[in-house]
C-alpha cells in the first residue's frame, strides 16, 4: 500500500476506532460489558452463514447508496436524493418481476433490473437537468423528490400494483416471480457480487474513461471544464442519472433479492444511509464497498448484540453518528493522531453549497 | 520625533518547504518612500504580512516608531499607525464611500453611527491630501483608481503614519499612476512613510527614496535611485542578466486570421462589455490590445474563445464563421488559448501535470480512443511539455496546484503550444510571474508569430505590449479607439488612448 493511499485511508480509520471507543464508554455507562457487545456484535455479523447473509445483504443496497452519492459528489453535485431514487426503482423493478411472466431468467431479472435502473437514471436527471438549465440547486431539488418518490410508490403499491391475494390490507406488490428473482450462492447474494462489480465500475469509468474525466473536471472546477470544451450542463445532468440509476439499482436488488416485493415503508431511510457510506469511503467508488460492509455488520449484529449484552440497538446508530462526525471533522483525529495536514484529497463537505 | 517609524531587524519566517524570509532587515524613517523590489515568490508579501500583523516571524524584531512590539494581529499593528493597502481591495462595494471609510471605527452618536460627523472627517482628509472622492458615491460605481483612493483614505482615517501599498500600480492608466506616485509624495511631507511593493522598475527610480531588492526570501541589494539603473535592478532581481526588450525581426503578415466585426459583448452583469469593436489579426503578426482593465478586454477575448456568447456581431477564424460557437469548436479550427486568469480558466489545481497537458484535448487521438484515456500516451506527452517549456517539477504526476505561478504558466503555454496552432489568444500572458519565466514566454509567443500565426495579445502592462506588439489596439470603455503601428505607438500616446483622450 502505497503513502498516500494510506494516507487517505487513516483518517476514517481512526474514526471508526473513535467511534467504536467512545461507544464502548457508553456501553460501560449503561452498566453491560464492552467486550461481550462487540464480540457478539461480530458474532450476529459474521458468525456463521447466515449472519454473513445478512451483513451482505445490508450492505448491498449502501453500496450502491453509497455509489450514487459519491459519483454525483465527483461532479461537485450534492444527491440527497438515494431514498427517492431508491424507492422508484425498487417499485419498477419489482412491477416488471411480478407483472411478466414466461421469461426465462436470463431475460427477465435483467429486464427488471433495467426497469428499476430506467425510473432511477428518469428520478436523478431530473434534477440533473433543473440544475443544468434553471440552476436550480440539486440539494433541494432532490429533496422534494423523495417526498414525491414516496407518495408516488405508496400509491403504486396500494392502488393498481398492490397485492390482491387474500385478504391482505397491507400496501404491497405481489411476490415477483421465481424467473426475475435474484439466487443467492451459498451465503453470498449474487446482489452483493453486482454491487461490488457496480462500485469497480465506477471506479474505472471515473479515473480512467474520457465521461470520467469530464465529470472531475466539472466537479474540480466548473470554469477550466469550460475552458477545456466539456459541455458543463450536460455533464451535470447526465452525472445526476447516472446517480438515479445506481441508487435505484440498490432498490431494485432489495425488491429482487430480499424482499421479493414492493411493500411501502420497507426500505425507508435506506437511501440516506448512502450519505454515510459516500463520506466514509470519502467519495471514493471503492471506498464504499468496505464503509457498507461495516456499516451492515453493525446492522446485522446490531440484534444479537441487544439479546447477549443487554445493550439497546440504538447504540449502532450513536456510533454510526461519531464515526460521521469524526471523518466529517478530520481536523479533530489529525490533532488526536498527531498527523500533519496531509496532502490527501480534502473532501470537501460544502461543495456544491452556495454556487449554482 | 521619532527616527524610525517601522523597521524589521533581522526577521525569518519559515513556511513547510520554504524559507520565505531569511534574516530579512529593512528601515523607514519618516517622511521617506522604501520601494521593496523583487520577483513573485521572493518573499516580499510575506515581509510586509508580517510587518502588518498577519504572520508572526520565527526569528527577528519588529520596530514600530523607535520601539520592539510583538505584533498580535493586524488590529494590533493599525491601532499602532501601520495602513495596508492590499492589492486587492478590502471594500464593500454595495455601500458608500464614507460607509466603507469609517467601516470598524465609526463614530457614534448615543449609540448610533454618525454618518454626518463621518463625512465632514472624510472630506476633511481628502482636501488635505489631494484625494478627492466623492464620499457618497456606491463604491462598486466608482473606477479602480478611485476605489484606491478610499483605502488610501481608509488607512488615513485610522491616523496611519505607515501606508504600506501592495502592487498600487497594477491596475492603473500610466496618468492614473503618476498622479498616484504625486499623492504619495504629498502624503511624505506630512511625515507619513510608505512601504512601496512592486515589480516595475520605472516607478521605483521614479518615486523611491531608498529601494530594497529581495530574492529568495532574502536582502540581495539596498540602494538608492540615483545609484541604480533599471538593468541592474531587474540583474540584482533575477541574479543574472536579463534582456528586458524583447529581440524580434519586424512582423511579415500575411492573410487575414482572426476577423472580428461589430462585435458587442455583455459582460456577467448584463451590461454592454464590448461596444461594436470591429478588428483584424494576420497571419505572422502580434496585434497587442492596450487598455486599462475592465475596458472590456475580457468580455473580447472570452468572446473570440467561446467562453461567452456576443449579442451581436462576427467573427471568423480563417475566413470560417465561428461566432458562438463552442470552445471546442473553436479550439479545433487551430486557436490556441492562453487564458487570463490560470487558477480559474487555465489549469484544474488538483489534476496532475499530466492531466492538465490534455486539459482540452484528452477527448483525441492519441490522448484517447472509444472513450477510454490512455495514461502512459498522456505521461508521454506531459513529460516533452515539461521539458521542452521547461517547467519545473520534480514529476508529472504531482498535482498542479504545487507549481509556482510561473511554471503553472509554462505549462498552459506549453500545452496551448504543443500542436500547430493559427490564431494564439493570450491574455495577460505574464501576469504575477518572474522575470525568467516572462522572458521565455515572450520568445515563445514571437517564435509563434514567426512560424506563421497570429496573434491577440491583451495585456494590462503596457510595457509588455509596447515590447511584444507590432499593432496596438487601444480599448476603452468596449470601444476600440485606436489602432497603431508599433512604430508610432509611444507610451504617451497609448496611455492618453486608454484614458479615452483621442483629441
Amino acid at each position: 500500500m502505497s503513502r498516500s493511499t494510506l494516507r487517505s485511508v487513516a483518517v476514517p480509520l481512526a474514526a471508526v476506532i473513535l467511534g467504536l471507543l467512545i461507544g464502548a464508554l457508553l456501553i460501560v455507562s449503561q452498566g453491560a460489558s464492552p467486550v461481550t457487545a462487540y464480540s457478539s456484535l461480530i458474532q450476529g455479523g459474521l458468525g456463521d452463514g447466515d449472519a454473513l447473509l445478512r451483513t451482505l445483504q445490508k450492505a448491498t443496497p449502501l453500496i450502491f447508496g453509497g455509489l450514487a452519492v459519491a459519483f454525483a459528489f465527483k461532479a461537485g453535485l450534492f444527491n440527497i436524493g438515494g431514498q427517492g431514487q431508491l424507492l422508484v426503482g425498487a417499485v419498477f423493478a419489482a412491477a416488471v418481476g411480478f407483472g411478466v411472466d414466461g421469461l426465462p431468467t436470463f431475460i427477465h431479472l435483467p429486464a427488471a433490473l433495467i426497469a428499476g435502473a430506467l425510473a432511477g437514471a428518469i428520478w436523478g436527471g431530473i434534477a440533473g437537468a433543473l440544475k443544468a438549465t434553471t440552476g436550480a440547486h440539486e440539494v433541494i431539488v432532490t429533496i422534494m423528490l423523495n417526498f414525491v418518490a414516496g407518495n408516488l410508490t405508496d400509491w403504486l403499491s396500494a392502488n393498481p400494483w398492490k397485492d390482491n391475494s387474500g385478504n391482505n390490507i397491507v400496501a404491497r406488490t405481489p411476490l415477483v416471480e421465481d424467473s426475475a428473482t435474484i439466487p443467492t450462492l451459498g451465503a453470498v447474494p449474487v446482489g452483493f457480487l453486482l454491487a461490488v462489480i457496480t462500485a469497480i465500475g465506477c471506479w474505472m469509468i471515473l479515473e480512467r474513461s474520457t465521461y470520467g474525466f469530464e465529470v472531475r473536471s466539472v466537479g474540480q472546477n466548473r470554469n477550466a471544464a469550460h475552458y477545456a470544451g466539456i459541455k458543463v450542463g450536460w455533464t451535470m445532468a447526465s452525472t445526476m442519472a447516472v446517480a438515479g440509476t445506481l441508487a435505484a439499482l440498490g432498490g431494485a436488488v432489495e425488491s429482487l433479492g430480499v424482499d421479493g416485493r414492493f411493500e411501502a415503508g420497507v426500505n425507508v431511510g435506506l437511501g440516506f444511509e448512502g450519505i454515510t457510506i459516500a463520506l466514509l469511503a470519502r467519495a471514493n467508488p471503492l471506498g464504499v464497498i468496505p464503509a457498507a460492509l461495516l456499516v451492515g455488520l453493525m446492522e446485522a449484529g446490531a440484534s444479537r448484540m441487544q439479546f447477549k449484552a443487554g445493550v439497546a440497538p440504538e447504540l449502532i446508530d450513536v456510533i454510526q453518528a461519531l464515526i460521521l462526525f469524526f471523518v466529517a471533522a478530520p481536523m479533530i483525529v489529525r490533532w488526536l493522531l498527531r498527523m500533519r495536514q496531509g496532502d490527501s484529497e480534502q473532501l470537501r463537505l460544502g461543495a456544491g453549497w452556495g454556487n449554482s | 520625533m521619532t527616527d524610525l517609524l517601522l523597521a524589521a531587524r533581522n526577521v525569518t519566517k519559515q513556511f513547510p518547504g520554504v524559507l520565505a524570509n531569511d534574516d530579512v532587515s529593512v528601515e523607514l524613517k519618516p517622511g521617506r518612500i522604501l520601494a521593496l523590489l523583487g520577483e513573485n515568490g521572493a518573499g516580499k508579501s510575506t515581509l510586509v504580512n508580517v510587518l502588518f500583523g498577519m504572520y508572526r516571524p520565527d526569528g527577528g524584531q519588529i520596530i514600530i516608531k523607535d520601539e520592539v512590539v510583538d505584533l498580535r494581529g493586524p488590529d494590533d499593528a493599525i491601532s499602532r499607525g501601520i495602513g495596508m493597502v492590499h492589492q486587492h481591495f478590502q471594500l464593500v462595494p454595495p455601500m458608500r464611500v464614507v460607509e466603507n471609510i469609517v467601516l470598524g471605527a465609526e463614530p457614534t452618536k448615543r449609540g448610533l453611527v454618525d454618518l454626518d460627523e463621518a463625512r465632514l472627517r472624510v472630506v476633511e482628509l481628502s482636501t488635505k491630501y489631494g484625494l478627492e472622492v466623492d464620499p457618497d458615491a456606491l463604491v462598486e460605481d466608482l473606477p479602480v483608481g478611485m476605489q484606491q483612493r478610499v483605502e488610501i483614505l481608509k488607512a488615513l482615517y485610522r491616523n496611519a503614519d505607515v501606508l504600506i501599498l501592495d502592487e498600487p500600480t497594477g491596475v492603473l492608466t500610466p496618468q492614473e499612476a503618476d498622479h498616484l506616485l504625486r499623492v504619495l509624495r504629498g502624503l511624505t511631507e506630512t511625515g507619513v512613510g510608505i512601504v512601496f511593493i512592486t515589480h516595475k522598475l520605472r516607478e521605483v527610480l521614479a518615486i523611491a527614496d531608498d529601494i530594497v531588492v529581495l530574492r529568495e526570501g532574502r536582502v540581495v541589494g539596498t540602494t538608492t535611485p540615483d545609484q541604480a539603473t533599471e538593468s541592474g535592478l531587474a540583474e540584482m532581481m533575477v541574479g543574472r542578466s536579463v534582456v528586458l526588450r524583447v529581440e524580434k525581426q519586424a512582423a511579415q503578415p500575411g492573410d487575414v486570421v482572426l476577423q472580428v466585426d461589430d462585435l458587442k459583448v455583455n459582460d456577467d452583469r448584463g451590461q454592454l462589455a464590448v461596444d461594436g469593436v470591429s478588428l483584424q489579426v494576420r497571419a505572422g503578426e502580434i496585434v497587442g490590445v492596450a487598455g486599462v482593465e475592465g475596458n472590456g478586454q475580457r468580455e473580447l477575448v472570452e468572446a473570440i474563445t467561446g467562453l461567452r456568447h456576443a449579442s451581436s456581431g462576427a467573427m471568423a477564424i480563417g475566413g470560417k464563421p465561428l461566432t458562438n460557437s463552442s470552445t471546442r469548436q473553436i479550439a479545433a479550427n487551430g486557436v490556441g488559448h492562453i487564458p487570463e486568469d490560470r487558477e480559474k480558466h487555465g489549469i484544474i489545481a488538483a489534476y496532475s501535470l499530466a492531466e492538465n497537458s490534455v486539459l482540452n484535448r484528452y477527448h483525441r487521438t492519441p490522448f484517447s480512443s472509444r472513450g477510454i484515456m490512455h495514461r502512459e500516451v498522456i505521461y508521454e506527452h506531459a513529460q516533452s511539455v515539461v521539458e521542452e517549456f521547461d517547467v519545473r517539477t520534480p514529476s508529472v504526476t504531482v498535482a498542479a496546484s504545487s507549481l509556482s505561478g510561473g511554471n503553472k504558466q509554462k505549462l498552459i503555454v506549453g500545452r496551448e503550444f504543443s500542436e500547430n496552432i493559427k490564431l494564439l489568444v493570450a491574455a495577460q500572458p505574464t501576469r504575477g510571474i518572474d522575470i525568467g519565466a516572462i522572458e521565455f514566454i515572450h520568445r515563445r509567443i514571437v517564435e509563434q508569430r514567426d512560424k506563421g500565426a497570429a496573434v491577440l495579445l491583451v495585456s494590462a502592462e503596457l510595457d509588455e505590449i509596447l515590447s511584444l506588439a507590432d499593432r496596438v489596439a487601444v480599448l476603452y470603455d468596449g470601444k476600440l479607439v485606436d489602432v497603431l503601428d508599433a512604430n508610432v505607438a509611444t507610451r504617451e500616446r497609448v496611455g492618453l488612448l486608454m484614458a479615452g483622450i483621442t483629441d
